[in-house]
């Protein structure tokens, strides 16, 4: 028997604030958290826009053999994952008797692979790398270092799907659990925030030019949009089944309700409608509920103007015009790996809390985008059901159905 | 360099890099228990050595060396050779 899916914690460390009620306030102020890095500029970026992330000090946490193995994708979600933790009544010692999942969503390590190359060309022997370079550089470094501090026990993979890894995380941890292999997942995304990660990215033109004004350069369906600005964070939800959230007797946040996904096959880089519909159709079919359910959509739309008119399109499709809309990477830019599990968390934050955030800096639509009703001031709304878009290159698509928790 | 140059030194970078306690490194404590060190660390050491002391060392080199004293004739003797 399949069994039903809760979220029981969440924790967000992110531009936007570092725990959740920091990103909460920021969310309902309709606050960016957009900067132009001086390192960027210095090492030829086009655009030097980015979300700004604090490094965590994580000294007060863990040892210095945990915190050796640890780039910045394992620091951040170290402290989503922390709080997730602590939100959930869990901790240590009940993981390390309960096997627990960890899926989590990271496709970079740029920064720790080039500052490791960088050694050893200087020093002409490999030895002088140190030991944290390798724990640092692999793709799987979220789920190496967060298995082992938490001490997990179940499942333990790492996504790498590109800008939709954070929601296929959470899709992937919902089917283990339905299918009743885990009763835990712990679900979220990274991504690293520095001048070595985005370079390759700067270089496809893909990032917006407006550096004079950075909180009003990302500007997802807006019709002046001229490209996305990038940032980052760590983002973790903390997956239940119903029974085990029962028998813990903890407060459940929310259920997820269903997970669709799909595959474009075709360019790279550009957007595809077919997939997008192919993948809001099925995350319908699993949810069992009609597209006038849903309550408030949380876009993909990272402010290109290609990307969010095959949104706009689609939404349109499937929803209609009336659906309220809003994409939050307006205030925290695009976080890429980490952005499906952060976008569920601002949503859920929302519904918490009976209000939309506003998709700042969309004055007025173009012929596509204006065919959708996108939330540009912050709105008092009660949501019960919501859907999170996340699409990838590689063209990856993942959209998820979550709603207020029912007896 | 002398003796005591090489106990100062070595004073300040093992216990800034293993965080311990700077009065636990002396002569005759055992290196590996005070440094706390799994298989992993004798990497980081061999890394502490070369920068503070130009040295270049292996890890294969400390499984003759047990005290701090060891250490200390080990590193003069390297930097005399």
């Amino acid at each position: 028997m399949e069994k039903r899916v809760v979220i029981t914690g969440m924790g967000i460390y992110s531009c936007l604030g570092n725990n959740l009620e920091e990103v909460k306030k920021s969310l309902f102020e309709g606050k960016s958290g957009i900067v132009v890095d001086q390192k960027r500029i210095d090492i030829g970026y086009k655009s030097a826009l980015t979300g700004f992330v604090e490094e965590p000090n994580l000294k007060p946490f863990l040892t210095r053999r945990q915190r050796i193995s640890m780039g910045q994708p394992a620091k951040f979600a170290y402290m989503a994952t922390r709080e997730a933790v602590e939100n959930a009544g869990l901790d240590i010692e009940y993981f390390d008797k309960n096997a627990t999942g960890i899926i989590y969503g990271n496709d970079s390590t740029a920064q720790a692979v080039i500052e490791g190359v960088d050694k050893m060309r200087a020093k002409g022997d490999t030895q002088l790398i140190g030991s944290g370079s390798i724990f640092q550089s692999m793709n799987c470094t979220v789920n190496m270092n967060l298995s082992t501090i938490f001490k997990l026990k179940g499942m333990n993979i790492t996504i790498s799907a590109a800008c939709a890894s954070g929601s296929h995380s959470i899709g992937l941890g919902f089917l283990l659990i339905k299918q009743g292999l885990q009763e835990r997942v712990i679900c979220g995304g990274a991504q690293e925030v520095n001048e070595y990660a985005m370079g390759s990215f700067d270089a496809l033109g893909a990032f917006s030019d407006r550096m004079n004004d950075p909180t009003k350069a990302c500007r997802p369906f807006d019709s002046q949009r001229d490209g996305l600005v990038p940032s980052g964070g760590g983002a973790t939800l903390i997956l239940e089944s119903l029974e085990s959230a029962e028998k813990r007797g903890v407060p459940i946040l929310a259920e997820v309700l269903g997970y669709g996904f799909s595959s474009n096959g075709d360019h790279i880089s550009n957007p595809n409608l077919e997939g997008q519909i192919s993948s809001l159709k099925m995350v319908l079919e699993q949810a069992k509920i009609d597209p006038s359910e849903i309550d408030y959509i949380n876009a993909h739309a990272t402010s290109t103007p290609v990307g969010d008119k095959y949104e706009a399109m689609a939404i349109n499709k499937i929803f209609g015009s009336e659906v309220p809309v809003s994409s939050t990477k307006s205030m925290t830019g695009h976080e890429c790996w980490m952005a499906g599990a952060s976008e569920v968390i601002y949503s859920m934050l929302m519904m918490q809390n009976d209000f939309i955030a506003p998709n700042i800096n969309y004055e007025k639509g173009d012929d596509d985008t204006s065919k959708i009703n996108i939330i540009n001031k912050t709105k008092q709304q009660t949501i019960n059901t919501f859907l999170s878009n996340s699409f990838g290159f590689g063209g990856t698509n993942s959209s998820l159905i979550i709603k207020k928790f029912e007896k | 360099m002398t003796l005591e140059e090489v106990i100062k030194t070595t004073k300040e970078f093992l216990s800034e890099e293993f965080e311990v306690d700077p009065a636990e490194i002396k002569p005759e404590n055992n290196l590996h228990k005070t440094l706390d060190l799994d298989s992993l660390d004798y990497v980081d050491l061999v890394v502490v050595i070369e920068e503070n002391f130009g040295l270049k060392v292996t890890a294969e080199d400390f499984k003759d060396i047990q005290t701090f004293h060891d250490f200390y004739a080990y590193v003069l003797k390297k930097k005399g050779a």
